[in-house]
C-alpha cells in the first residue's frame, strides 16, 4: 500500500494562457469566501465523525451509561424538593443532555490544538478565510455533532417521564444550538490561551467539569451552600440545563427545583453568552502571534 | 552584500523589503529583503536557526512580521490581505492533509477553502490528480499513504486553486531520495504547467542544487542570493577531505607542517585548494602510514559554500533523513 506510485510525472499539455488560469472570479474577502471557510470546517468536522466508528459508538453509549449508572446511584437517597413525580433520573436527564453538548466541545477544542500546529487547520489559518471564520466553522462542526448525539439520547426522553404534553421542541434545539455554540467558543478561547493538550486537560478539570457540576445538572441550587449557591446563580451552564429541563419538563417542574427562576431568561443569556464565548474565540485566534 | 533588486525581465513577482520578526529579544529575521521573480524556483537556504521558517511563517500569515513591508506583482499588501493569500498556494513543513479523508476529498476542500466550486472544483481536483499521476488512488484515505505519495498529495492541494506562488517549507524532510527525486520532478512540471512561482525552505544540499536560485540566510540575514552555479563557482579550488583518528590533532598539523587552512569539518579535515590533486602527494607523504584513514579529492557542493559564507555547516545539526511524521487522525 505504500510503495511508490509511477515515479515519472505524465506528460503536461500545454501551458494555457495566464488569464485563463485565474482563479474563479470571488472578490476577495466576500461574504462566499468566508462561507467557503466556515462550510468546509463544518464538513470536515461531520464526515470525520462518521468515519470513526469508536466515536460515534461512544457518543451513544457514554450518556447513556451516566444516566444510567448515577441516575440509579442517586435515586435513592435523592429527594428533588417539592417536585412531586420528579425522580432523581427525571431530574438528571437535562444534566446528561448539557453534558453531551459539553463533551463534544471540549474534543473539538483539543482537536484545535493538535491541529493549529501540524494538521488540517494549519492551512486553513494561512487561506484567505477571516480568522472569524475559522472560529465559526469549527464551532459549528462541533456544534452540529453535540446537536446529533444529544438528539440520539434524546430518543430515550419517554423513559425520562418527558411527555408529548410539555415537551417544548422549538425551545429545545435552540437551547441546545446556543449552548453548543457557547461552549465551544469558550473551549476555543481557553484553548488558544493553553497551547497544549496537556494544559487543557488542565483547564477541563478545574474550569469545565466543575462548571457543569454546578449547573444544577447534578444537584438543585436549593441545597447548595450560600457561596456555592452564587456560583451556580451565573454559572452560564445553569442556562443551558434549566433551558432543557423547561423544555422537556414544562415550566412547574423546572421552577420546583429551584428558587430564583430564569424561566424566560435562558435563551436570551444563552445568545449574550455565545455571541461573547465566540467574539472572544475570534479575537483570540485573531491575534497574530 | 549581492545584488537582490531585478529590474530587467523576468519582473520580480514577490518582493521583501526589510521584513524583521523577533522572539522575546531574539531576532529571527533581521531586516530581510529579497525578489521572488515571476515562475522561478528559489530556495531559502540555511540550517536550522537561520531564520527560514520564521520567514515562511510570516509569508504563509501565520506570524506577524515586526518590521518590513512585501509587495506582490508592484502592490503593497498586508500578509493578511485575502486578495494576496488566495494568491498563494501552502506547503507546510508538517503535514495538514487530513488522514481520515480520501485524497479527492482533501484536495476538494482545498479547492472550496479558497472559493472554488462545483464543476469548476471538480475539474481541477481531477486535473491536479492526474498531474501527480495519484488519479487512481484518489478515493483512498491519505492515512494509508507514504511520506512520498502525501507530499506529492500536499503539492496538488496546494496548487488546485491556482495560486501564482506556492511556499514550502522544508517539503522534502523525511523523503527518501527515490521520493524526493519523484517529487521534484512533479514540482518542475506543476511550475511550467501552471506557470507558478515557488519559494521554498532547505538545509539539504542537494534540494538546493536543484533551485533556479538560491537565498542564503545566515543568524537571519541574507549572505548570498545567486543561481546554485555561481554560489558553487565562488570557490575556486578543491576539495580535499582527510580521515583521521583525531581530526583536531590532523589540522592542527597540517597548518603547522604544510601551512595550509585546514579545518574539522562534521569530523573530517577539509583543505580547500586551487591545486588540489597536486596535494595529495604531499599530504600522503607527510604522514606515517595508518595516521590517515582516507584522503578524498573533489568539486566543492553548495554545503561547502554555505560552510565558507558562514563558517557554519549545512544541516549539521540533523540527520538526513528522519521518518516522515505519520500520526492516524
Amino acid at each position: 500500500m505504500n510503495a511508490e506510485v509511477s515515479a515519472a510525472p505524465p506528460p503536461v499539455e500545454a501551458p494555457q494562457p495566464l488569464e485563463a488560469r485565474v482563479p474563479a472570479p470571488v472578490a476577495p474577502g466576500s461574504l462566499a469566501l468566508q462561507w467557503a471557510t466556515v462550510r468546509v470546517l463544518l464538513v470536515r468536522d461531520v464526515v470525520r465523525f462518521f468515519r470513526q466508528p469508536s466515536r460515534v459508538v461512544g457518543a451513544l453509549a457514554q450518556p447513556i451509561l451516566f444516566w444510567f449508572v448515577i441516575g440509579s446511584g442517586f435515586a435513592g437517597s435523592f429527594r428533588v424538593e417539592g417536585a412531586q413525580g420528579l425522580g432523581y433520573q427525571q431530574f438528571f436527564f437535562p444534566g446528561v443532555v448539557t453534558m453531551v453538548l459539553l463533551f463534544s466541545a471540549i474534543f473539538a477544542t483539543i482537536t484545535v490544538i493538535e491541529d493549529r500546529r501540524e494538521g488540517f487547520l494549519q492551512a486553513v489559518l494561512a487561506g484567505p478565510g477571516s480568522r472569524l471564520a475559522v472560529v465559526l466553522g469549527k464551532a459549528l462542526g462541533s456544534s452540529a455533532i453535540a446537536l446529533m448525539q444529544a438528539s440520539l439520547f434524546l430518543l430515550l426522553a419517554p423513559l425520562a417521564g418527558v411527555s408529548a404534553a410539555t415537551l417544548d421542541l422549538p425551545l429545545l434545539l435552540t437551547v441546545m444550538v446556543l449552548s453548543a455554540l457557547a461552549l465551544t467558543g469558550m473551549g476555543m478561547s481557553l484553548a488558544w490561551w493553553v497551547r497544549s493538550s496537556a494544559g487543557y486537560h488542565a483547564v477541563m478539570s478545574i474550569v469545565l467539569l466543575p462548571m457543569w457540576v454546578l449547573s444544577g445538572a447534578m444537584f438543585p441550587l436549593k441545597g447548595a451552600g450560600s457561596w456555592l449557591a452564587w456560583v451556580m446563580r451565573v454559572n452560564p451552564m445553569r442556562f443551558s440545563v434549566e433551558g432543557v429541563r423547561r423544555a422537556l419538563y414544562g415550566v412547574e417542574a423546572s421552577a420546583a427545583v429551584g428558587p430564583a427562576s430564569v424561566a424566560g431568561l435562558e435563551v436570551p443569556v444563552l445568545l449574550a453568552f455565545a455571541t461573547v464565548f465566540v467574539g472572544l474565540a475570534a479575537f483570540s485566534v485573531s491575534r497574530r502571534e | 552584500m549581492p545584488d537582490t533588486s531585478v529590474s530587467t525581465p523576468p519582473a520580480p513577482l514577490l518582493q521583501l523589503e526589510g521584513l524583521t520578526r523577533r522572539f522575546k529579544g531574539r531576532i529571527a529575521v533581521d531586516g530581510l529583503s529579497l525578489s521572488v521573480r515571476q515562475g522561478e524556483i528559489l530556495g531559502l537556504l540555511g540550517p536550522n536557526g537561520a531564520g527560514k521558517s520564521t520567514t515562511f511563517q510570516v509569508l504563509a500569515g501565520l506570524l506577524a512580521p515586526d518590521a518590513g513591508e512585501v509587495r506582490f506583482a508592484g502592490k503593497v499588501l498586508a500578509l493578511s490581505d485575502p486578495s494576496l493569500r488566495r494568491q498563494m498556494g501552502i506547503i507546510f513543513q508538517r503535514s495538514s492533509l487530513d488522514d481520515l479523508l480520501t485524497a479527492r476529498e482533501n484536495l476538494m476542500l482545498g479547492a472550496r477553502l479558497y472559493g472554488l466550486g462545483g464543476e469548476r472544483a471538480r475539474e481541477r481536483v481531477e486535473a491536479m490528480l492526474a498531474l501527480i499521476g495519484l488519479q487512481d488512488r484518489g478515493d483512498e484515505k491519505v492515512g494509508i499513504w507514504s511520506g512520498g505519495m502525501r507530499r506529492r498529495l500536499e503539492l496538488a492541494r496546494a496548487l488546485v486553486h491556482q495560486p501564482r506562488v506556492v511556499l514550502m517549507d522544508e517539503p522534502t524532510q523525511g523523503l527518501d531520495e527515490a521520493a524526493f527525486r519523484t517529487f521534484w520532478a512533479h514540482l518542475k512540471r506543476l511550475r511550467d504547467s501552471e506557470g507558478v512561482t515557488v519559494l521554498l525552505t532547505t538545509h539539504r544540499a542537494d534540494e538546493a542544487e536543484v533551485c533556479d536560485r538560491l537565498a542564503v540566510l545566515d543568524a537571519g540575514k541574507l549572505v548570498a542570493c545567486d543561481t546554485p552555479a555561481a554560489l558553487a563557482s565562488r570557490m575556486g579550488g578543491d576539495i580535499l577531505s582527510l580521515e583521521a583518528a583525531e581530526p583536531e590533532a590532523l589540522a592542527r598539523e597540517v597548518r603547522e607542517r604544510l601551512g595550509l587552512d585546514a579545518k574539522v569539518v562534521e569530523g573530517r579535515v577539509q583543505v580547500e585548494a586551487t591545486e588540489g590533486h597536486a596535494l595529495v602527494p604531499r599530504l600522503v607523504e607527510a604522514f606515517p602510514a595508518g595516521r590517515l584513514t582516507s584522503v578524498s579529492l573533489r568539486r566543492p557542493t553548495l554545503a561547502d559554500v554555505f560552510l565558507q559564507l558562514t563558517g557554519r555547516a549545512l544541516g549539521a545539526d540533523k540527520p538526513a533523513a528522519e521518518p516522515a511524521p505519520r500520526r492516524r487522525r
